[in-house]
């Protein structure tokens, strides 16, 4: 369906181009959700912006491919290009309130996604675009359809983007953060709504987020990025159970819950910012199992399992010392 | 039992919505009839969704916003009948730690000035004092001194909410609100700054108003919880027994929507009647110290 081979998106700053994302690559399956999870900074927002060809200046896409049902994306004329976004691939903003043009009635502007792709006429758009907001489970849709943003809830919102998003009929849908800014409650009806929608419309799923929960309930597969690179991928019960790369590891063991009224095992230090990441593994100053390479090279992907990679030296079978296993590091 | 540091009984606050220029408003009760009491060392956590009145509760006890009725007791003294001096006074032991360290801190001012300003205020020692006072601060909360002289914006979000903690310790308080102090940090880095204020807690004997929409985290270091929607306490009590046994159908229903970051968890979805839920229903006594509104 979606196939990201080392791709490198920089931004030209004063100090000289920076990669917000650095050789990235992974395949979203058909039908298939995958969970793309970091911190800010990570780089997880510019990966969705390149895959749309959306990256404002200063940033650029400077190497590495994006095949879209085995078309180039990269190589695509801007027009036809146009045509893939909407149709083949739609965007779900994290800000629902920013995403939606505030004088413009919510059905209208759910129409003029389908008018923009020239697919049908003013009037089948309109009763389309009250169609998609009753799929979307929003009350009341033709009465809605006639509302603006600001008369709806944040989670109506975020159903009106999901509308949007499937009213071309595309194949993947990437949701950037799609419940960051909503309640507990919400969000979970709004994951719901994803996956359901995701069934309906026989849609895959790249679903970008922060939050380690959303992706255990929501995805199949997850990529970890940390500083502009995949430090881990596999499958979702992999990941959560067996976690191979320290900072996979860090962060679900920072998790509160696991003893009450206990210190948590936080990770130390910051995320590095753009422009000063660390040589060589730019997780290793943070890393409590960092060794000798650590500094020097950024690791090649070590396979760890059935369809699972991290990026550690670790797992290099010729200079991990065997030695630390986590039994170990515990007592440590 | 230790007595309350802090009482709030029946505390109200209305807001004006739909008014217009020349047209009072529908009153709307932000905060209808709160009550709860917080005992020394202890750290109660006030939970809810946007709308609840969490954070208007935490404001009416600092007095950020005056109160309709109701009363707010600190130390057995009745906070809302203080005169501006008199609370400008209490303020010394009541500091607050906001959410969002990005817009809290003075962009102007240096690290050092915006933890030095409260001790100026309330006329704290001599230059020289404050001076050590707020290097002192800055260990305290992990915070290097070799930074003092930087700007906020020098400071990564975690290193913001140190500062903004370290001024909030300033004065030496017995009672810190923290209003979603972790919520604007990245995972990584929340561990590290509630660590820090469990450690604080520890350390300088502090008593804890936590206010959070997280229930994991509440869970994780509260030790007596409120539950708050629409306005109400609809349910309260120890942290065990209220995460074990919910009682309230808005408390079963947001314990159920908290995403588990476990894949193979049964995913069990209670989705909230309004209809199930007795706006006028008192708290009654559901088990030991464990209050609902059903």
């Amino acid at each position: 369906m979606l196939e990201v081979s080392h791709l490198t998106t920089v931004f030209d700053l004063a100090s000289g181009p920076a990669p917000a994302v650095d050789d990235v690559s992974f395949e979203v399956r058909p039908g298939e959700t995958l969970g793309l999870v970091g911190e800010s900074g990570s780089g997880k927002s510019v990966t969705a912006l390149s895959i749309m060809r959306l990256v404002q200046p200063p940033g650029r896409i400077s190497g590495g491919s994006i095949r879209f049902k085995g078309r180039e994306l990269l190589a695509l004329p801007e027009a036809e290009m146009r045509e893939v976004r909407g149709a083949g691939i739609a965007l779900i903003f994290q800000e629902p309130m920013t995403a939606l043009n505030p004088v413009f009635r919510i059905g209208d502007q759910v129409a003029e996604t389908m008018l923009a792709h020239g697919r049908v006429s003013r009037r089948d758009a309109r009763a389309r675009a009250v169609e998609l907001l009753g799929a979307v489970r929003m009350p009341d849709p033709a009465a809605r359809a006639r509302d603006y943003p600001h008369q709806l809830s944040g989670g109506m919102r975020q159903r009106v983007l999901i509308a949007m998003a499937i009213a071309c009929k595309p194949s993947l849908v990437i949701a950037d953060e799609p419940t960051t800014a909503l309640d507990v409650t919400i969000q979970a009806e709004i994951l719901d709504l994803l996956r359901e929608m995701k069934s309906a419309f026989n849609l895959s799923l790249l679903l970008i987020t922060h939050d380690l929960g959303v992706v255990a309930e929501t995805a199949d597969r997850v990529a970890v990025m940390y500083a502009g690179r995949i430090v881990e991928h596999g499958p979702v019960r992999e990941i959560f159970r067996d976690p191979k790369h320290p900072y996979t590891r860090g962060l679900l063991a920072s998790r509160p819950g696991v003893a009450r009224g206990q210190r948590l095992r936080a990770i130390d230090g910051t995320v590095p910012v753009l422009g000063a990441l660390p040589a060589g593994c730019a997780f290793h100053p943070r890393c409590p199992d960092r060794f000798e390479p650590c500094n020097s090279a950024p690791p090649p992907e070590f396979a760890v399992g059935e369809g699972h990679g991290a990026r550690c030296y670790l797992h290099d079978g010729h200079q991990a010392p065997a030695i630390r296993r986590p039994a170990e590091r515990a007592a440590r | 039992m230790k007595a309350p540091l802090l009482e709030v009984s029946h505390l109200v606050k209305h807001f004006e919505s739909g008014g217009g220029l020349f047209r009072r408003g529908a009153p709307v009760a932000a905060v209808d009839d709160v009550s709860f009491s917080i005992r020394e060392g202890e750290t109660f956590g006030l939970v809810g969704e946007s709308g609840s009145g969490k954070t208007t509760t935490g404001r009416c006890i600092l007095r950020l916003i005056e109160p309709t009725s109701g009363s707010v007791r600190f130390r057995g003294e009745d906070v809302l009948a203080f005169s501006r001096r008199r609370m400008r006074e209490a303020r010394r032991h009541m500091q607050v730690v906001f959410q969002d360290p990005y817009s809290s801190l003075n962009p102007r001012m240096r690290a050092r000035q915006i933890v030095e300003e409260p001790l100026i205020i309330h006329g704290l020692g001599n230059r020289t004092d404050r001076r050590e006072r707020v290097a002192e601060l800055f260990r305290l909360v992990g915070l290097d001194t070799a930074h003092l002289e930087r700007y906020p914006h020098e400071f990564s979000g975690g290193q913001r909410q140190r500062i903004g903690l370290a001024r909030a310790l300033a004065l030496n308080p017995s009672l810190l609100i923290l209003d979603e102090p972790v919520s604007a940090l990245d995972v990584s880095v929340q561990a590290q700054v509630i660590n820090l204020l469990m450690d604080l807690q520890q350390q300088l004997r502090l008593t804890y108003l936590f206010i959070a929409h997280d229930l994991r985290l509440v869970e994780h270091i509260c030790s007596q919880v409120a539950v708050m929607y629409l306005g109400k306490i609809v349910e309260t009590g120890p942290a065990a027994a209220l995460f074990a046994k919910p009682q309230h159908p808005y408390t079963r229903a947001l314990l159920s929507a908290i995403p588990v970051s476990d894949p193979d968890a049964p995913k069990q979805r209670i989705v909230l009647d309004p209809d199930l839920v007795r706006r006028d229903a008192a708290l009654r006594e559901v088990g030991a110290g464990h209050w609902a509104a059903i």
